[in-house]
């Protein structure tokens, strides 16, 4: 018993979601409508606006079945200590309540959960920063805030400075920092944080690539230090660089659990959106993303089908509907596509092209489609992620969800395909190749004769 | 050994997120429970005060934050007293002469306006406090009392502030405690922090119940602006309790304020009696309200960061 880290048993967390989510805006008509046709999405409702339900608070009487979500049902497993174990799932399968639930900040509905050590939580980097205080003054408050003691903050500071790369800048108020700075700074406090067990979430999903790559780094120091680490994350290569084992979680269940390449395997080939669409509820976007509401993305085959498997050698169609609500200057609707693994592809926004960005450089409200053609002959076989962002370049980013539907491509006739082979990379287009024969001939034809003549065929 | 904790008995029992150090082997080693919790749940004074140096970073913060980027910085502090004792000082001073048992009224006004300003100020910041400090719950784990018991204490400052105001204006008036002449200490002013206490212990124990109530019903935040008003008019601040007509006056002192505004008056300015069982039952509301309030509060905490 003594090397058990994390066990939990049964736990399950109920949301009561009230009827009315008081807002007033066309979002309130989309949320019906879209719950309509796809009431089988379980998502917790961060908020729950509804003052009826939320006064009480053991959620136990009236049991309507639309206004009851599980977001975390029947969960049971044991983590050892010193195992780095990696949950995936997608949005709203109950990852981030689970972490809530071991760090301590929402309480289990049922169930229960024994926890061996201290647990540090990094569920977001940065949390109580408060932009009028200087560099030093938030490490402070920012690792008191996370369970830090002063006199070991004090020990770390040096250390934290450094990490973070912003020593010219510790005594200039936060709000002064480029957002990059802010991060670094967030991150490099919160990574020194020393518990027994640590649990993270999608902490990586900010920054710049260089910045996840030095957390990432330092997450795997962290994990062979023999501490325990649950880690979330969307970031496949993350959770198969950085953890032993996996945990798939889907609708609230934990559906899988093992060794991480398998799980993720398993996850890549069952997980995500089967029918080649993501729609957003309502509940799924953040206030933070108006006056932009993300509505569907959508994989259009050849056939005008929506699908999950395009062929390689066809072309096909992304596309995204989305409402305005306002007016927005400059708003660029873009897609990342990733391999399943995490590695980027390319990443591509609706108004590259000058005459369309002269032409939206406001675009006022209404419903829009934004579509993107993928050219035949273009990706290699396998499994690919498409993500979502939409943003003013160096204003806003109003939404951005790196994994929002997965898909596969299948090379039937692609180039080369007559040799069952994997070819490797993650495009496979018809290049052009041409095959001259000349010199051999030539240089055969002198070694054998001596003709020492211009021959060509 | 660990086994022994998860039986069924225990299964049933108050949550209250267990800390228990389970000896396991050779090391100590600290155990969590977590598992739905049912009714009341007790106060762990052992936890707010591991987490003493939180609260003391969000005090920091709160002043150091408060006054940044206005043109006249903690200034203020003062300002807001000030005009209001001028303003009570013309209106119920000079023209509606309210008695004040020979005291300047400027100084009758400002002593009552000190306890008063620390106690709204205080109520009305922690009953924000829980909604306005909605990132750190639900991303972190602490207990969420600090936040209160921070929003409440760092108001100490701004009234640190105004009372440097009340000394010179007592060496202006020439008003000394128990004299005319020279300002000492008299035994009465030694009882000056208790009642700066009980004006604290009343506001967090307000305060809580707003900010807990406030988690769920937001009608607290327009609530709390006119709370305040109503209240200042039943508190003996800009008129003396002498003026409520004797039978009324322990109904009078239901309203804790009463109590800690006239005691910080006899303790200031030597009135004559002390305000005996008019503070009694000042001084037990609060604590009623106080204890009711932290009771409210760690019940209604499990679903603070479901419903914020």
């Amino acid at each position: 018993m003594n090397d058990i880290a994390i066990q939990t048993e049964n736990l399950g967390k109920l949301y009561r979601i009230g009827t009315n989510l008081g807002e007033v805006s066309p979002r309130q008509d989309y949320k019906t409508l879209r719950e309509t046709i796809s009431n089988t999405v379980s998502v917790p409702f961060k908020r729950m606006n509804s003052k009826k339900h939320a006064s009480d608070p053991s959620f136990k009487n009236t049991k309507s079945e639309d206004d009851i979500i599980w977001a975390l049902k029947n969960v049971t497993f044991t983590v050892r200590k010193g195992e780095v174990v990696g949950v995936i799932g997608r949005n709203g399968a109950g990852k981030s309540t689970l972490l809530k639930i071991l760090s301590r900040i929402t309480e289990p509905s049922e169930g229960f959960a024994e926890v061996h050590g201290r647990v540090g939580s990094l569920l977001e980097v940065g949390t109580g920063f408060h932009p009028e205080l200087t560099g030093r003054e938030n490490i402070y408050l920012n690792g008191a805030i996370l369970g830090m003691k002063r006199a070991e903050i004090d020990k770390k500071f040096n250390e934290i400075v450094a990490f973070s790369e912003v020593e010219k800048f510790i005594d200039t108020p936060v709000k002064r920092y480029s957002s990059g700075m802010y991060l670094r700074l967030a991150f490099s406090v919160a990574a020194h944080l020393e518990p027994e067990i640590l649990v993270v979430d999608e902490v990586l999903a900010v920054g710049d690539a260089e910045f996840q790559r030095k957390c990432l780094g330092k997450l795997s120091d962290v994990a062979h230090e023999g501490r325990t680490v649950l880690f979330v994350s969307h970031n496949m290569s993350a959770i198969l660089r950085l953890t032993e084992e996996t945990i798939v979680l889907d609708k609230g269940h934990m559906v899988y659990r093992a060794p991480t390449p398998t799980a993720v395997d398993y996850y890549m080939s069952s997980g995500l959106a089967k029918i080649g669409e993501r729609e957003w509820r309502i509940d799924e976007v953040p206030e933070s993303s108006k006056p932009f509401l993300p509505l569907v993305m959508r994989l259009i085959n050849q056939q005008g089908q929506v699908v999950d498997t395009i062929r390689s050698t066809e072309p096909a169609m992304v596309e995204i509907e989305y409402l305005l609500e306002a007016p927005i200057t400059g708003l660029r609707i873009g897609i990342y596509l990733t391999t399943a693994r995490g590695e980027y592809v390319l990443a591509s926004f609706d108004t590259d092209s000058s005459q369309l960005f002269d032409k939206y450089r406001v675009r006022a409200p209404g419903h829009y489609h934004s579509r993107c053609r993928i050219p035949a002959d273009f990706l290699n076989e396998g499994r690919y992620i498409l993500g979502i962002n939409a943003s003013s370049f160096r204003i806003k980013r109003f939404f951005q969800e790196e994994q929002s539907l997965a898909f596969t491509v299948d090379a039937t006739d692609a180039p080369g395909a007559h040799w069952p082979e994997l070819r490797l990379g993650p495009v496979r287009p018809r290049l052009e190749w041409q095959i001259e024969i000349s010199d051999f001939v030539s240089y055969h034809l002198e070694e054998q004769t001596g003709f020492d003549g211009d021959m060509r065929i | 050994m660990t086994q022994t904790s998860l039986s069924e008995g225990d299964h049933s029992s108050q949550q209250e997120d267990v800390l228990s150090k389970t000896r396991q082997g050779l090391t100590d080693e600290l155990v969590l429970h977590i598992r739905p919790s049912r009714g009341w749940s007790a106060i762990n004074l052992k936890e707010i005060y591991n987490f003493r140096e939180l609260i003391f970073f969000l005090i920091w913060r709160d002043i150091k934050v408060r006054y940044k980027q206005t043109a006249l910085g903690a200034a203020w502090a003062i300002i807001q007293p000030v005009l209001t004792m001028v303003v009570f000082t013309i209106f119920f001073g000079k023209l509606a002469k309210v008695p004040t048992d020979g005291v300047p009224y400027p100084i009758f006004s400002y002593t009552g306006l000190l306890p008063w300003g620390l106690f709204v100020k205080g109520l009305a910041d922690a009953g924000h406090s829980l909604v306005s400090h909605r990132a750190m719950i639900t991303k972190i784990y602490f207990p969420r009392l600090v936040i209160p018991f921070a929003s409440v204490l760092s108001g100490i400052v701004d009234f640190g502030l105004a009372f440097f105001v009340l000394i010179g204006m007592m060496i202006y008036y020439n008003y000394a405690p128990g004299s005319t002449y020279q300002i000492y200490l008299t035994p009465a002013l030694m009882t000056l922090p208790l009642f700066i206490i009980l004006a604290l212990i009343t506001a967090l124990g307000v305060g809580l119940w707003l900010s807990a109530l406030n988690v769920i019903y937001r009608d607290i935040n327009y609530i709390i602006p006119f709370l305040t008003q109503f209240w200042l008019f039943i508190t003996p601040v800009a008129y003396p309790s002498s003026m409520i007509p004797e039978k009324w006056q322990l109904i009078y002192a239901i309203n804790p304020m009463t109590g800690v505004v006239e005691g910080f008056r006899w303790a200031l300015l030597g009135s004559e009696t002390a305000p005996g069982l008019m503070l009694v039952v000042s001084t037990t509301i609060s604590l009623v309200v106080l204890i009711s309030g932290l009771f409210y509060f760690r019940r209604m905490e499990r679903t603070f960061a479901d419903s914020v």
